[in-house]
């Protein structure tokens, strides 16, 4: 008799205590993706407002954007992983990069095999910055994301100097070169990059090959649906079966099979979706590959040394592992990856916007992650591609709902600057009082 | 006090004082140096580059005063400043849509700014203490986001005055000449007087002085000793029943305050009043210039305000015309800057404790 | 016994000329559990600093004598090397990463790998994870030591005894371990965890690894090992077969003092019967010193110590009551009830504190000894204030006086009493710190660990200063100390704390036993051994 009361006690208590775990859970989940949720609903309100916006307009623009930035979104999970934070100090990686543009131009240099050079330029520049970064970074521990943002302000002195004083006054040129500015001291605010096809770098990468939009589209969604169903067939087989999770499986099947069948349709019946611009295969490509490189290092030792460093620096040193090292390596494969970022960026430009094109990359970059879902200590390449997708979309959406909510499209463009700092601020924010908060000394 | 003790108290401060200095103070002491000797060099007279300095010292002085509060109470530097300066720059606006001119426009804009930095230094003050250990961070995205969303502001708010409005459209301009109401220099040219060619914009410096005063003697009060003591050792100012929390918050509404005042005698000195994009990395000179002071992330004091704002701004003053007149054509001088504040800023950065 | 695995051999160690380890000699054979144990400060953890490599020895100038490990003499420089030699150690803060899966975490920087082609090129770190052989090593280990839990589960949000054994399959995991230590591995575990982890350490020691069990609770040292060492001040006391003793001779080996200071009572001073603090179902949070729940009453005039061993609670008593930790209960002083959580509430009441953590706590290293021993009279008194337009400014001339008299009345050795308080010695520091607890003028006086990190002449000084305060001015005295002997000397009563729990109250003049097994929480073995709960 006692055990059975005691028994529907329990059953009745373990209820209620579902019944509130699962409300919490909720709050919980939203207060996690906040960010998120604000830029979707953002996003759907800058539909339904704005009248002028197609969806042919809305994809192109999306589209093209996406090619350009993703790389570099990409470029930051590691350090994420590897404790380090976002790292803003991929500016210096993207300045890597316009050096080295800015070399192959100077040459008049072009084509793939001149973006080739560059990446192997870049390498080595974003190499070395990365290793000093890095060095900097294991001296201002705990701090690192402020130091990362100040370095790069103060690199970007470095990259002036070098670009406006040494060119010129230290390495002589010739005034009449194109891209030095007149007076012969110094490089040009902007500088054209040139078509590929008159010997330039602009879209040397891009128009290597290129494929319809929705074409794209088919070939994603089916490879993604044989991806997901190879790994979960691989689970188990290697009985690791409970990594599979039965319901998202079958989520992401449909999702993938509704995108699919929706290209398949346009393709068929050559809708109006067909109009949409063509999508450059090798930058697609590329990006496909990082991806499948940062899983890939993530699976090795290195990549398990990063996780350690990353989730306890202290634990990880007493095992051995020589932590200082391992951020910097971290640090310094984000600076190469980023300058690799910077130049598929700027071959998809066509313009060398000499002293501008870096200084937002950081701030934009490490937004776009965080509005995908990540924090200050856990990354994705979902959060990554998923993150620029969004806020892209946000940045496309912005001025039109600007212009139809309040007639002024420059209030769009100012309220996208908010946004943008408004989101890190607040995804920093709320990882750091969470994590005060989980900090709490309780009492026994 | 005694004789005996003011002696001993001479000698001790003295002695804090010159073991003190630091690196960074020396380092830029010599290049300030070195820049004015090269301008006596290409031809360009000192007098009138020490005038500049003086006046782009005093215009900026206020704003690394706000420092001050803010380190000692252990928040680290107020990366966050736009607060205090947008705070400021609504204030004059009101004031100028309210069409007063000269002094009245000064003062209401001083008396108006006042109680909006004591309510946006309260509300960030709370938020500094949900954020512990990562205050200088969330601080700088916080004044970033308050820049952008004043531009929102100053671009839908109803203000009327042509003084202050583009030709057409709605909006407020990007820079508002404040010669427009009579208040452009207004305190430096208060009591100004020369010697042997240098202009001392006096008026200016007798505001920085009373604010200085002011932040001086606080700082010797039960609550200031409350403040700096919970910014040295949090456990020890617990331990004496101190409410830290409440000390932080007050701290930084002093600092936000102290950013109002000083983006409005910046102003009144430069002659115009900057909207828009213009506070967003004006606390980053600020921070700079206490740190040649002296100052560390977590330890500042008055001493440290006047050396660094000195030094830090007199560099920046005379390097523009003397590497303008070395090498025409560049911008060294700006990338000075940059590469200078910015370098100081991580070199304090790498002395910082790791936050426990 | 079987072959030797672990000999200590004239083992000493001095730091700075001051002698922690005196001349140790004691073996672990294979199979065995062998215990050690001792107070704090006996000498157990640099024993194990020595054992383990650690650099506080090497920088220190090393040490004296032989550690023989499987027959061979090991000279041990880093925590790898010892790793190397077959030394393995269970830690007592558990050494896991929560975020990483059990797995992860048993093959933490000794993963299984597999190169592959960059590996080739660009070196060993960049071989792939072998995570099918990690498993299996894993679940081996977990096997051996009978847990049924997956491999695959995240550390995170397990409960603390299935960590615990964590680790001890980590370290069994190891290739070639031989010897391992077990430093107070119970101490956080409920009683079922430890009973299953004796079970564990009883078959480990069968498979013929030698086991060191650092640990202080008497009945589990009866329980499971073969032979026990008792350490005392830096010497070897006793080895002995466990079958061959019992809990009162261990207690009494571990407490006893050949040189006991005298008691310096004094039949002048008078305790009233006036209870003037009562603590009632104290709970408090302070880590690492938690305390759950104690009674207390402290009378008015006396001096009442408080004693246990590290990391019992015996710390948290006062800072649950100052509010310097978070603390639940009931505390009536002078008849009020007093507000918890609220320092300056219970300061302003006349309850002044000197910190066991002198540097971090107790003084603003920068600042001056003046204002250190104004500082807490100013804030919460409002002492040394000057009004200047209705501002309080601090008055420098107040408060040069009043520490001008401390430093003549207490003895302070300095040049000004504008010398930073960091700049003196620990002796002096500890005085600047009642100095500032006498300024508030208090009726009762909370003092923790006075004697800490004093040299001896200066702990003399402080202890008579507390008696003189007791008599002279009848202030009411909370003393908590690590240091019985100190406790004894000037305390009318003792409190022992075991488990955040008061264990007993015992007069200074009680015997070394009764204060050992108190201490250990072992009391309760000898009286109420014939008392078993009957199923």
């Amino acid at each position: 008799m006692m055990t059975d009361a005691n028994n529907m006690l329990d059953a009745k208590n373990a209820h209620e205590l579902n019944k509130n775990s699962g409300l919490k859970a909720i709050g919980s989940w939203a207060l996690e993706y906040i960010v998120t949720i604000i830029f979707v609903l953002f996003v759907l309100l800058g539909f339904a407002v704005s009248k002028d916006v197609s969806l042919n307009y809305f994809f192109s623009e999306l589209n093209s954007r996406v090619f350009r930035n993703a790389f570099l979104v990409l470029s930051l999970i590691i350090p994420v992983l590897a404790g380090l934070g976002l790292n803003f100090g991929i500016v210096i990686g993207a300045m890597s990069g316009q050096t080295a543009v800015a070399i192959a131009r100077y040459y008049g240099l072009g084509g793939v095999s001149a973006l080739l050079l560059c990446s192997v330029m870049s390498f080595f520049f974003a190499g070395l910055c990365g290793y000093f970064t890095g060095k900097l970074y294991n001296k201002t521990r705990g701090q690192e994301m402020i130091a990362s943002l100040i370095v790069g302000y103060f690199a970007n002195g470095i990259y002036q100097f070098l670009f406006l004083f040494v060119v010129g006054v230290i390495i002589k040129v010739p005034a009449t070169h194109p891209m030095i500015k007149p007076d012969g001291i110094g490089i040009r605010m902007t500088v054209d990059l040139m078509p590929v096809n008159k010997g330039g770098l602009k879209y040397a990468l891009d128009n290597v090959y290129k494929i319809p939009f929705m074409h794209a589209l088919l070939i994603l969604a089916l490879a993604i649906l044989l991806v997901l169903a190879i790994r979960y067939w691989q689970n188990i087989r290697r009985g690791h079966a409970h990594k599979n999770r039965p319901m998202t499986f079958a989520f992401n099947i449909l999702m993938c099979l509704v995108i699919a069948g929706i290209s398949a349709h346009a393709i068929i019946t050559k809708s109006s979706l067909m109009m949409i611009p063509k999508v450059p295969v090798v930058t697609g490509l590329l990006i496909i590959g990082l991806c499948f490189f940062t899983e890939w290092i993530m699976k090795t030792k290195l990549g398990q040394d990063f996780r350690s460093v990353g989730q306890s620096q202290h634990i990880a040193e007493v095992s051995g592992i020589n932590v200082d090292r391992t951020r910097i390596i971290a640090t310094m494969i984000s600076t190469i990856l980023a300058s690799w970022g910077q130049l598929i960026y700027l071959q998809n430009m066509g313009t060398l916007n000499t002293y501008n094109a870096h200084t937002q990359i950081g701030l934009f970059s490490v937004a776009a992650l965080l509005v995908g879902g990540a924090s200050t200590s856990r990354a994705s390449i979902k959060n990554a591609l998923f993150g620029t997708i969004l806020f892209n979309a946000m940045f496309i959406m912005s001025p039109e709902i600007g212009k139809s909510l309040f007639g002024q499209p420059a209030l769009g463009e100012y309220f996208r600057t908010f946004m943008v700092y408004g989101v890190i601020g607040l995804a920093l924010g709320l990882y750091v009082w969470k994590a005060n908060k989980k900090n709490k000394i309780v009492i026994e | 006090m005694s004789d005996s003790t003011v002696k001993a108290d001479l000698s001790y401060h003295l002695k804090s004082a010159l073991s003190g200095v630091g690196i960074p103070t020396i380092i830029i002491a010599l290049f300030w140096v070195l820049t004015l000797f090269g301008g006596h060099f290409v031809g360009i007279s000192i007098q009138s580059l020490l005038s500049d300095t003086l006046k782009r010292a005093g215009m900026n002085a206020v704003l690394v005063l706000a420092m001050v509060p803010a380190i000692q109470s252990g928040t680290g530097p107020n990366f966050a400043l736009p607060i205090g300066i947008e705070c400021g720059l609504f204030a004059m606006v009101c004031s100028i849509e309210m069409g007063l001119m000269g002094v009245p426009w000064l003062l209401c804009s001083a008396a108006l700014c006042i109680p909006l930095a004591v309510i946006s230094g309260y509300a960030y003050g709370k938020l500094l203490n949900a954020v512990k250990g990562s205050e200088m961070t969330i601080a700088t995205y916080t004044g970033f986001s308050v820049t952008a969303l004043l531009a929102l502001a100053w671009l839908t708010l109803p203000f009327t005055n042509p003084k202050m409005g583009w030709m057409m459209g709605t909006g407020l301009r990007e820079t508002i000449q404040l010669d427009a109401v009579g208040a452009a220099q207004i305190l430096n040219n208060f009591m100004m007087f020369s010697i042997g060619g240098v202009d001392v914009p006096t008026g200016l410096f007798l505001v920085f002085g009373v604010l200085a005063l002011l932040v001086w003697l606080f700082f010797r009060s039960k609550m200031g000793i409350a403040i700096s003591a919970g910014g040295i050792n949090p456990k020890f100012a617990l331990a004496a029943g101190l409410n830290i929390d409440r000390n932080r918050i007050w701290a930084n509404v002093l600092s936000t305050v102290l950013g109002a005042l000083g983006i409005i005698i910046y102003s009144q000195s430069f002659g115009y009043a900057q909207l828009y994009t213009a506070p967003l990395l004006m606390a980053f000179p600020a921070v700079a210039a206490i740190l040649v002071g002296g100052a560390s992330a977590s330890r500042a004091n008055v001493s440290n305000v006047v050396i660094g704002v000195f030094l830090l701004q007199g560099l920046f003053t005379t390097s523009l015309p003397v590497t303008n007149e070395l090498f025409r054509g560049t911008d060294l001088s700006e990338i000075m800057r940059m590469v200078v504040q910015n370098g100081i800023i991580l070199y304090a950065l790498t002395q910082v404790k790791r936050g426990g | 016994m079987s072959e030797t695995l672990l000999c200590f051999k004239n083992v000493s160690k001095s730091y700075y000329g001051n002698t922690v380890l005196s001349d140790i000699c004691f073996e672990v054979s294979a199979g065995e559990i062998h215990a050690l144990i001792g107070e704090n400060g006996a000498g157990k953890s640099t024993l194990m600093n020595i054992l383990f490599g650690m650099s506080v020895i090497h920088s220190t100038g090393g040490y004296e004598g032989d550690v023989i490990i499987d027959g061979k003499k090991t000279f041990i420089k880093t925590p790898f090397e010892a790793l190397d030699a077959g030394v393995g150690m269970v830690h007592q803060e558990f050494m896991l990463i929560p975020g990483f899966t059990i797995t992860e975490n048993i093959k933490l920087n000794r993963e299984i790998t597999t190169p592959n082609i960059a590996s080739r090129v660009l070196g060993k770190r960049l071989e792939t994870l072998d995570m099918v052989k990690m498993d299996a090593d894993a679940r081996k280990a977990l096997d051996t030591l009978s847990m049924d839990i997956e491999e695959f589960t995240l550390v995170e949000g397990l409960p603390v005894g299935h960590k615990q054994f964590i680790e001890i399959a980590r370290e069994i995991d190891k290739t070639g371990i031989k010897i391992l230590v077990f430093d107070e591995p119970t101490a956080v575990l409920t009683e079922s965890e430890a009973q299953n982890l004796l079970a564990a350490m009883r078959r480990l020691a069968q498979t013929g690894i030698g086991i060191l069990f650092i640990s202080h609770r008497l009945d589990e040292i009866i329980d499971v090992a073969d032979r026990v060492t008792v350490l005392r001040d830096g010497q070897l006391v006793k080895t002995m077969n466990t079958k061959d003793t019992d809990v009162v001779e261990i207690a009494q080996l571990m407490i006893g003092r050949e040189v006991t200071i005298t008691p310096v009572q004094t039949d002048a001073k008078k305790i009233s019967d006036e209870v003037m603090l009562s603590v009632k179902d104290l709970h408090v949070g302070m880590p690492g010193e938690m305390v759950r729940g104690i009674d207390l009453e402290v009378r008015r005039g006396e001096i009442v110590g408080i004693g246990g061993l590290a990391g019992q609670g015996k710390l948290g008593i006062a800072n649950g009551i100052m509010g310097t930790y978070p603390s639940t209960g009931e505390v009536v002083f002078n008849g009020n009830p007093l507000a918890l959580n609220d320092p300056r509430a219970t300061l302003a009441s006349g309850i002044a504190f000197v910190s066991e953590d002198r540097k971090g706590v107790g003084l603003l290293l920068n600042e001056s000894i003046e204002l250190n021993i104004a500082f807490t009279a100013m804030q919460v008194n409002g002492h040394f204030l000057s009004s200047l337009a209705g501002w309080n400014l601090r008055n420098d001339r107040e408060i040069r006086e009043n520490a001008e008299r401390m430093i003549k009345d207490l003895d302070i050795r300095c040049s000004s009493s504008l010398q930073s308080t960091g700049s003196l010695s620990g002796g002096n520091q500890q005085k600047v710190c009642v100095a500032r607890a006498l300024t508030q003028k208090p009726q009762f006086l909370f003092v923790s660990e006075p004697t800490r990190g004093i040299d001896i002449g200066a702990k003399k000084l402080i202890l008579d200063l507390l008696l003189r305060l007791s008599e002279e001015y009848g202030m009411t005295i909370v003393m908590t100390s690590s240091e019985l002997a100190e406790l004894r000397s000037i305390c009318n009563r003792i409190v022992i704390i075991c488990d955040g729990r008061v264990e007993g109250i015992l007069p200074p003049d009680a015997s070394d036993a009764e204060f050992g097994l108190m201490m250990s929480g072992s009391r309760g073995l000898t009286k109420n051994a014939d008392l078993e709960p009957v199923h």
